[in-house]
């Protein structure tokens, strides 16, 4: 079997706050093959834009390790970074705070060429080029080639965004919550180029998201977080038709379906999200579990194989 | 439609907000009318004009820029377009309440949440006394899930979830007949959304408390509304129950937008989106204004703004398609 | 039918010049500065040109039969107590405010610029160390401190620039620091992180661009300060030497004669007041202007 592209181990990182040590990615172990899509799925505090970013080394982390192409990037020196910003790349949720304001959409783009010296400024035709053939790739027009950021709309301004992104021709891409600020059937519009994306140029996922919704028909397997840690992961299909883990299936549970007759087995969980900060041991969850008893409160749960591929954190199974 | 239970009608409301640059035109001849108790659904994207339409109600809109054209809103018998600002301050937070979609700013940072909501009361009660004023604040936290020893804490102490909950109790404190919700769980986590949806629900029942449920998620109105109204570019372009909207839709951008949803329950390859986008509101065309993206329209949807038809007692379409169904229906 | 494709793609820089256009007291403001500026060009071209003829001649040419001749016909402002015309004098006096404001000014912002964004974008210690050697000198008041620096240094036209630009310098870097601050943790700062782009290049392409607002309004008024400390450090005698004209000095020199004229004070102490007035409302206009833009 090949090599995954990318390999995840006991990844940590926290932050040091007043109130004390906030474990945001508390031990997350995976892997991801070429061309696959991994989803992310959790609500907020669970970790999984720290996850993203600390997987890129935007965030430093502050123990595990992470492979890519075989090779460990977490001990890499700048240089060695900046180069592999060629090959993993990331979108970013909001398209009103991930551009630059005083740049056009052709200086944006053209930045990625130029700082990764794939053209410089003396070619100028050459970068043109490339410019509007990406911009053409995204789906916009290149009337809108000199228009800046406050002149269009959020569906644009995302597309701009992954053009951004594609310009390094990269192999990996963290997609933060891509369309979680756009318009319902903008949504749709910008899910289906980046199905078309991964299937013309092979690209690796890792789709972050809280929508498990918009998650399931893009993703071949989906790892749910809470409060820093992995709960279940497991193949799509199988984690929508036999949730195990409770948070899980409350998740699933809480999603409005836009379907009338559909009959919601409601998991209503008590209480709020705590925040992640000097955790105790046992399990996070314990606090608004239905079914949480004296060994969910000893020491932490491990991931546990139930089926192959399906993993789950709970003493329940 | 019977009017005795008829709680609010609005006819024929048009709101433009008149800039240097531009008109927006925000709403184009809003009829709409709510049954005393129901869950009325407003659904749209950004832009359509929901916002709007519910800031109408209550005469909320920074005039200038907003002006109100042409239209009636008929409340308990009156045109509340013609009532003084005195009149509409007794009714807002009185008769008519808001919920706001924003927990995080829309709470007084500097007030305990028991006197944000006492604020309330006695402003609509003002010969009721202290004590009876703390009773009946304690006993809105109880109802919306805050235990009564809370009631001193400041917003910044609470959590999303939680602020979203004073709100309500702050917007149901003096027993309003309607409650306009303005996408009150967008900003919440989908767990804590589910929490919220429920707790409003069952208090909105006991209470006999009639909602109009602003949202863009189809979702959220398929499981707490009884009626939908769809927003496109400042008109409704299609109304009816439940079934009508979801078993039986028949504007073409209503199908457009059940199909553009990926869903839990089904198993979808690939999303079917509505190609293009709304149209901008200063510069809206002349006809149907859905018309630049239907993949049915003819020439007479883009020179004429097509009439709502009645499908059935209960469904309305503006959409000349719908003409066909009237006559077989 | 227009599509929002089709909308008039305006720039940024042209929506704020709109929006100022739209605010006339900001405009006159301009006006009068960019009056001033043409007099001030003027008269630089006007020395080149005759060789200092004219400067010679009407500006710093005494008439001591006719002093404090009040305004008349030939002399539409008067005499000052040399007989020296102040109408010319009030002209010839413009580019010693308004150039020495800006260039000492400019040279503040070079240097606050370059302060603040290294404390504001780094932080911890550099910014401590930055921040807290600016707090020292904005504990000294500037016009002390501008009239230490040239009492050390002497009274030449070039240190009198640098003790104005020193004095600036903490409001600018505070300002800036600002700005960065808020800038900083915006998403398209990650984005460019992501894409790998050095600090520098994040600091002068992306930060500084669009902290550009607030500096913009600060240094107008700033301008109009130092125009101020100029005119007060040459009252002083710690500035401009006579007789070259500049009216700070001018009002110093009249101190002594108010009684026997009252165009010899009037008229410099408006001269004064009504730049400093152009740049203030050219300064709120201009805040008011890009604010808007801030919120879209």
């Amino acid at each position: 079997m090949a090599e995954p592209l990318l390999k995840v181990e006991h990844l940590k990182k926290y932050f040091h706050t007043n109130q004390g040590t906030l474990h945001a990615v508390d031990d997350v172990s995976f892997t991801l093959n070429k061309g696959e899509t991994l989803g992310v799925v959790g609500e907020s505090g669970c970790g999984k834009t720290t996850l993203g970013r600390t997987i890129l080394r935007l965030h430093e982390p502050t123990d595990g390790k992470v492979f890519f192409e075989g090779r460990e990037i977490t001990s890499m020196g700048k240089q060695e970074v900046k180069a592999l910003r060629r090959d993993m790349q990331i979108i970013f949720q909001d398209p009103f705070a991930s551009l630059n304001p005083r740049m056009t959409i052709s200086e944006t783009i053209g930045e990625s060429l130029l700082i990764q010296k794939i053209y410089t400024r003396k070619q100028g035709a050459q970068l043109k080029k490339r410019v509007l053939e990406l911009i053409d790739f995204v789906g916009l027009s290149p009337r809108l080639v000199n228009s800046y950021p406050h002149e269009l709309d959020g569906g644009r301004r995302q597309r701009i965004g992954i053009a951004r992104t594609l310009a390094l021709d990269p192999k990996f891409i963290v997609c933060d919550e891509p369309v979680s600020a756009l318009d319902v059937s903008i949504q749709a519009q910008i899910l289906n180029l980046m199905q078309d994306l991964q299937d013309e140029f092979g690209l690796t996922y890792l789709f972050i998201t809280h929508d498990l919704s918009v998650v399931k028909h893009l993703s071949n397997t989906i790892v749910v977080m809470y409060l820093g840690q992995i709960v279940e992961h497991a193949p799509s299909s199988l984690l929508f038709e036999k949730p195990l883990h409770p948070y899980t299936q409350a998740l699933l549970s809480a999603i409005p379906v836009p379907d009338p007759d559909y009959a919601v087995n409601r998991v209503l969980l008590q209480g709020e999200l705590t925040s992640p900060v000097d955790p105790v041991p046992g399990c996070r969850f314990a606090k608004r579990c239905p079914y949480v008893s004296d060994a969910c409160r000893k020491a932490d749960i491990p991931l546990k194989e139930v089926q192959p591929g399906h993993f789950v954190a709970c003493t329940l199974v | 439609m019977s009017t005795v239970d008829e709680l609010i009608r609005i006819e024929n409301l048009t709101v433009h907000y008149e800039t240097d640059d531009a008109v927006v035109h925000a709403l184009n001849d809003i009829s709409l009318s709510m049954k005393k108790g129901e869950t009325l659904g407003l659904v749209g994207e950004t832009g359509a004009g929901k916002t709007t339409l519910a800031r109408s109600i209550l005469r909320l809109i920074p005039s200038p820029p907003g002006i109100i054209k042409s239209g009636r809103i008929f409340f308990e018998g009156k045109d509340m377009l013609t009532l003084s600002e005195a009149q509409m301050r007794s009714i807002r937070g009185n008769s008519i309440s808001m919920i706001f979609q924003d927990p995080m700013t829309s709470l007084n940072p500097v007030m305990s949440v028991g006197d944000q909501i006492m604020e309330v009361v006695e402003a609509h009660n003002k010969a009721l006394g202290k004590e009876e004023m703390e009773k009946q604040a304690l006993s809105m936290l109880e109802m919306v899930g805050i235990p009564a020893s809370r009631s001193h804490e400041y917003p910044h102490q609470f959590s999303g979830g939680m602020k979203q909950r004073v709100i309500i109790a702050i917007a149901l404190a003096c027993n309003p007949i309607l409650l306009i919700a303005d996408e009150p769980t967008t900003a919440l986590d989908v767990t804590i959304q589910a929490q919220v949806l429920d707790m409003i629900t069952a208090l909105k029942n006991r209470l006999n408390t009639a909602m109009l449920l602003i949202t863009h998620d189809l979702g959220v109105v398929a499981q707490n509304c009884d009626r939908v109204a769809i927003m496109y570019a400042g008109q409704i372009i299609e109304l009816g129950t439940l079934s009508d909207i979801f078993k039986r839709p028949t504007h073409p951008y209503t199908k457009g937008l059940l199909g553009s949803i990926p869903s839990l329950n089904k198993e979808v390859k690939r999303l079917s989106p509505i190609k293009g986008m709304m149209p901008d509101p200063t510069d809206l065309p002349p006809g149907c204004k859905f018309a630049p993206r239907c993949q049915y329209a003819s020439e007479v949807c883009k020179q004429d703004v097509p009439p709502s038809y009645q499908v059935s007692t209960t469904h309305q379409v503006r959409c000349i398609l719908a003409r066909e169904e009237v006559h077989n229906g | 039918m227009k599509t929002a494709d089709a909308k008039k793609q305006r720039t940024l820089s042209a929506e704020t010049w709109r929006r100022f256009k739209k605010n006339k007291l900001a405009l006159s403001g301009m006006i009068v500065l960019l009056a001033l500026v043409l007099i001030a060009l003027s008269t630089i071209v006007i020395d080149l040109v005759t060789d200092n003829a004219i400067y010679n001649n009407k500006v710093i040419k005494q008439n001591l039969r006719l002093r404090l001749q009040g305004p008349s016909k030939d002399h539409i402002f008067g005499l000052d107590e040399f007989g020296r015309d102040i109408f010319m004098r009030m002209i010839w006096a413009v580019r010693y405010s308004l150039f020495m404001g800006t260039i000492a000014i400019a040279l503040s912002t070079i240097v606050g610029v370059i302060l603040g964004s290294i404390a504001g974008y780094y932080g911890k210690v550099t910014d401590n160390i930055i921040m807290r050697f600016m707090d020292v000198l904005l504990a000294i008041p500037s016009m002390l401190l501008a009239t230490a620096i040239v009492a050390a240094l002497g009274t030449s036209l070039t240190n009198v620039l640098i003790a104005i630009a020193i004095s600036y310098v903490p409001t600018f870097a505070r300002t800036v620091r600002a700005s960065v601050l808020t800038i900083k943790d915006q998403e398209f700062i990650e984005a460019a992180r992501a894409i790998g782009a050095s600090d520098l290049r994040i600091i002068f392409k992306y930060i500084l661009p669009n902290s550009m607002a607030p500096l913009i309004v600060q240094a107008t008024l700033g301008v109009a300060g130092a125009i101020l400390s100029i005119a007060g450090l040459s009252f002083l005698g710690l500035g401009i030497q006579p007789p070259t004209p500049e009216w700070g000095s001018m009002l110093s020199s009249a101190r002594s004669y108010i009684r026997e004229g009252w165009h010899i004070t009037v008229i410099p102490g408006l001269g004064i007041m009504i730049t400093i007035l152009a740049l203030n409302v050219m300064g709120d206009g201009l805040r008011d202007a890009l604010d808007p833009r801030l919120k879209n």
